[in-house]
Parts: C-alpha cells; sequence; structure tokens
C-alpha cells in the first residue's frame, strides 16, 4: 500500500511567549525571553530561582472551576493549546470516528504527585488520598480529556520520551493517518514542572542554568558562557489531517509534515554522546522518510537548550550530516526565548518551524554574546534578530534524557 | 440551620461548583447537583476529613442526598 500524505491544518500553543499560537509568534519574531523570577513556589532555597512560566495564567479564565481542579496544569495546558488548534482546522462535521489524539508529556501531573504526598507525609499515616489524584496525575489524562471534550473517538494515546514526547507524538500521528487508521489527528504535548521537585530534581542534575541574577539573559544556546537550560511550561497543539481529506473539506493548509525519523543514542541515561552518532543517524532517518536531499532543508529549529555538552554535540552532528550544505542553513534555538518545555519542547518548535514557513521569517537564537570557539563560525545560527528567508522546508530536532532522538521536517505545500 | 449543615453545605458548593439555592435538603449528588462517582467518593472523603469521622463504605453508599449527609454527621461527628 501506498502512505498517504499528511497536512498540518491547526496550530495551538500557549507558552511563556504568549497564551495563543499567534501571540507565541510575536514572541519569536521579536526575540523576547519568557525567563523571570519562579512565582509558583518560594524558590529562596533553590540554586535556580527562575524559570519560563506561562505568564499571568488563571485556570478560571479557560475552565469552569469544578472542571479545572481536576485537571493537573499540564492537562489545562494541553486542552487549551488543543481547543485552539481544533478551533483553528474548524473541524466540525469531520467523522469523530476517525479523529485520533495522541498527545506527549515527558512527566505528567508532577504539581498533583508532589501535593499528594505532601499530604499523605503531614497526616497521621491515614491514606486520605483524593479520588481525582491518580486520574490528574498520569500522563495520558491529556489525551484523554481531549478526547473526551470533543468526542473524538480514533487512536488516543501518549509518548513519553522525556524532552522528546511531543515529537514522538507528532511522528505517531502522522504514522497513524499514513497507515489510514485515522483521517485527522489532534497532537501536541504538554508540561509543567515548574514545582518545587522539579526544579530541585533537574538542579540536582547539574542541567539547569543559575544565572539567577539575569534571568532573562540564561538561556543562550551556541554562546561560551552558557551555564544549562532554563525550565520552561505550556503546551503546544497541531492539527494534523490526510491531504485528500483536507483539501475535500477546504480546510487552510499550513504545511506538509514529510518526514519523522527516530534514534537511540544507546550511551548514557542523561549525557549526550559527545560525537553525536545518534543526533546524526536520527537526521539521517529523517531526511531518508521525507525522501529529501540535505540540500532540501532551509532551516534548522535545533533542540539546542544550553548545555556545554549537549549544543555541542548537535553541531557536531548537524555538520557531519549536512556536510558543505550546513553553512546555507538558517540554524536556530528558539529555546534562548521559550524555556525548555521538555515534553512540550517538540511540539512548540514544530508549531514555530510552521509559522516560520508561513512568515518565511527565521526566528533567532537570542542571548548571543561571546562566540564558542568550539564552534565553526561559518555557521548561521540566526542570532539576536529574526532574519527574514524563504524557508520551503524545516527540519525540527528534539532529545531526550534515556538518549530518545526525534527529528520532523515540515514542507510547504506543492500538489 | 446547625453548624453542621451549614459546613456541608459549604463544602457542596465548594466541590461540585453548585450554587447555594440548589443545595436543598433533597438534592441529589448524583441526580441534581451533577455529581459523577469520583465526586462522590472526594465529597464523602471531604466530610471525614473536616468533621473527623471515618465513614465506613456500606455506611457511605446510604449517603446520597444533602440531607442524609447532614443527618448521619450530626449523629457521628466527634
Amino acid at each position: 500500500m501506498s502512505l498517504r500524505r499528511v497536512v498540518v491544518t491547526g496550530l495551538g500553543a500557549i507558552t511563556p511567549l504568549g497564551k495563543t499560537a499567534p501571540a507565541y509568534w510575536e514572541g519569536l519574531k521579536a526575540g523576547v525571553s519568557g525567563a523571570a523570577p519562579i512565582t509558583r513556589f518560594d524558590a529562596t532555597k533553590f540554586k535556580t530561582r527562575f524559570a519560563c512560566e506561562v505568564k499571568d495564567y488563571n485556570p478560571d479564565d479557560y475552565f469552569e472551576r469544578k472542571e479545572g481542579r481536576k485537571m493537573d496544569i499540564f492537562t489545562q495546558f494541553g486542552l487549551i493549546a488543543a481547543d485552539e488548534a481544533i478551533q483553528d482546522a474548524n473541524l466540525e462535521g469531520v467523522d469523530k470516528d476517525r479523529v485520533g489524539v495522541i498527545w506527549g508529556s515527558g512527566i505528567g501531573g508532577l504539581t498533583s504527585l508532589q501535593a499528594e504526598c505532601i499530604a499523605f507525609a503531614n497526616g497521621d499515616g491515614t491514606p486520605r488520598f483524593n479520588p481525582f489524584f491518580i486520574p490528574k496525575m498520569i500522563a495520558d489524562s491529556a489525551s484523554g480529556n481531549i478526547s473526551i471534550k470533543h468526542k473524538f473517538r480514533g487512536p488516543n494515546f501518549v509518548t513519553t520520551s522525556a524532552c522528546a514526547s511531543s515529537s514522538d507524538s507528532i511522528i505517531s500521528a502522522f504514522n497513524y493517518i499514513r497507515l489510514n487508521m485515522a483521517d485527522v489527528m489532534v497532537t501536541g504535548g504538554s508540561e509543567a514542572a515548574v514545582t518545587e521537585s522539579g526544579v530541585g530534581g533537574f538542579n540536582a542534575l547539574k542541567a539547569m542554568s543559575e544565572r539567577n541574577d539575569a534571568p532573562e539573559l540564561a538561556s543562550r544556546p551556541y554562546d561560551k558562557e552558557r551555564d544549562g537550560f532554563v525550565l520552561g511550561e505550556g503546551a503546544g497543539a497541531l492539527v494534523l489531517e490526510e491531504y485528500e481529506h483536507a483539501k475535500a473539506r477546504g480546510a487552510k493548509i499550513y504545511a506538509e509534515l514529510i518526514g519523522g525519523g527516530m534514534s537511540a543514542d544507546a550511551y548514557h541515561i542523561t549525557a549526550p554522546d559527545p560525537e553525536g552518532n545518534g543526533v546524526v543517524l536520527v537526521m539521517q532517518n529523517a531526511l531518508r522518510d521525507a525522501g529529501i536531499s540535505p540540500a532540501d532543508v532551509d532551516y534548522i529549529n535545533t533542540h539546542g537548550t544550553s548545555t556545554p555538552l549537549g549544543d555541542g554535540a548537535e553541531v557536531k552532528a548537524i555538520q557531519k550530516v549536512f556536510g558543505e550544505d550546513a553553512y546555507r542553513l538558517n540554524i536556530s534555538s528558539t529555546k534562548s526565548m521559550t524555556g525548555h518545555l521538555l515534553g512540550g519542547a517538540g511540539a512548540i518548535e514544530a508549531v514555530a518551524c510552521i509559522l516560520a514557513m508561513q512568515h518565511d521569517l527565521v526566528p533567532p537564537t537570542i542571548n548571543h554574546f561571546t562566540d564558542d570557539p568550539e564552534l565553526d563560525p561559518k555557521l548561521n545560527f540566526t542570532f539576536n534578530t529574526a532574519q527574514p528567508r524563504e524557508v520551503n522546508v524545516a527540519m525540527s530536532n528534539t532529545f531526550g534524557f534515556g538518549g530518545h532522538n526525534t527529528s520532523v521536517i515540515f514542507r510547504k505545500v506543492r500538489d | 440551620m446547625s453548624e453542621i449543615a451549614e459546613k456541608v453545605k459549604a463544602i457542596i458548593i465548594d466541590k461540585l461548583g453548585v450554587e447555594a439555592s440548589e443545595v436543598t435538603p433533597e438534592a441529589s449528588f448524583t441526580n441534581d447537583l451533577g455529581a459523577d462517582s469520583l465526586d462522590t467518593v472526594e465529597l464523602i472523603m471531604e466530610f471525614e476529613k473536616e468533621f473527623n469521622v471515618s465513614i465506613p463504605d456500606d455506611q457511605a453508599e446510604n449517603i446520597g442526598t444533602v440531607g442524609q449527609a447532614i443527618s448521619y454527621l450530626e449523629e457521628h461527628a466527634k
């Protein structure tokens, strides 16, 4: 059987730069940092006291109180972004038995897990766990809640591969449509780990920036003085749809999803392979799946988390895969602005790639001050300001603890 | 209204997101106040916590209305 073509017909996002996809794009375009001191808990004693939170977030703006309190914040973010994408795609009248939801989350309901454990520890040993605790905490509650709200009865589950989770969800959704197991898939991912256990845990891994005196300058991928990632939160959502199905109903088509690649480092549970072998393989796998050559790619939205080791390994891998073509690329890490959304990163970065294609504008890598002598100065990292460029093909890379690597490729639609 | 009845009503209003006027003694949690099975479990747990009682499952099954909750708690609350 031949594989069916898959296009993007809806976008949604709730991010540290803005609470809708258009607001997010405005922030990306302007090169705004989403980092600020942590407001969700008292971080006085923490090594890192800032994060990229979704600003002025109040669940009551989106949910009935009774409905909202039964969902962890990561599920709330998921529903908000998914609702925007579903509305954007205008799925009225589509056969809901043929619409599925595959969501991504690296952690799930960490806030809920932490709150229930604290309450138990503070009690007298009597187990008074809330009946909503498990359904709030489990990572699949986002995909479950999206399907329940919209009555989508197609395939439904969650992918978990740490910071690659929502690129894996996009590829899974892509495959279900390609294989004719669904016509429309709502996909993406969300994360909300700005909690004591999230920040403390990542601090213990020595993975996060500790630039507390200047949070907005902390996420600086490819800068010599980078000192770790900045934790972000939020969600991104895409509606994927079979091409003929989208055309037949006159849907607005943003882009075509032409390929996805996956690989594992098989090296270390948290450290990247310094040679970037798994990352070379994942980009090669994605290019082969898309049926294009390195010369066809215009823009790579990198994983680029601003860690000393990871950024260099990815760049080395890009040069191995792209050779001389690497110098024609625009490369940028939008995590310099959004921070790292962990299981939501792949989704919001896919949205960034698609909007870059739509506007023919490459969002920047902000906070560049000092060149890293380890990185080839002939590469174009789109430092500090957005660059106009015709973007026909964009690639988004994400990698997760565990050594998971995932890469997706979008192209402007042509017949 | 007794202090216990006041507190029971407040818990129901808070947990089920309903208006005070709906919380009549005859109102059924599931049929009138929109509770599902998990909401009902949560309500019972809140009553246990607020009134420092332990409500056995077989007795919890008989607490289906606002009035039943109030009379059970007026009898058992410490």
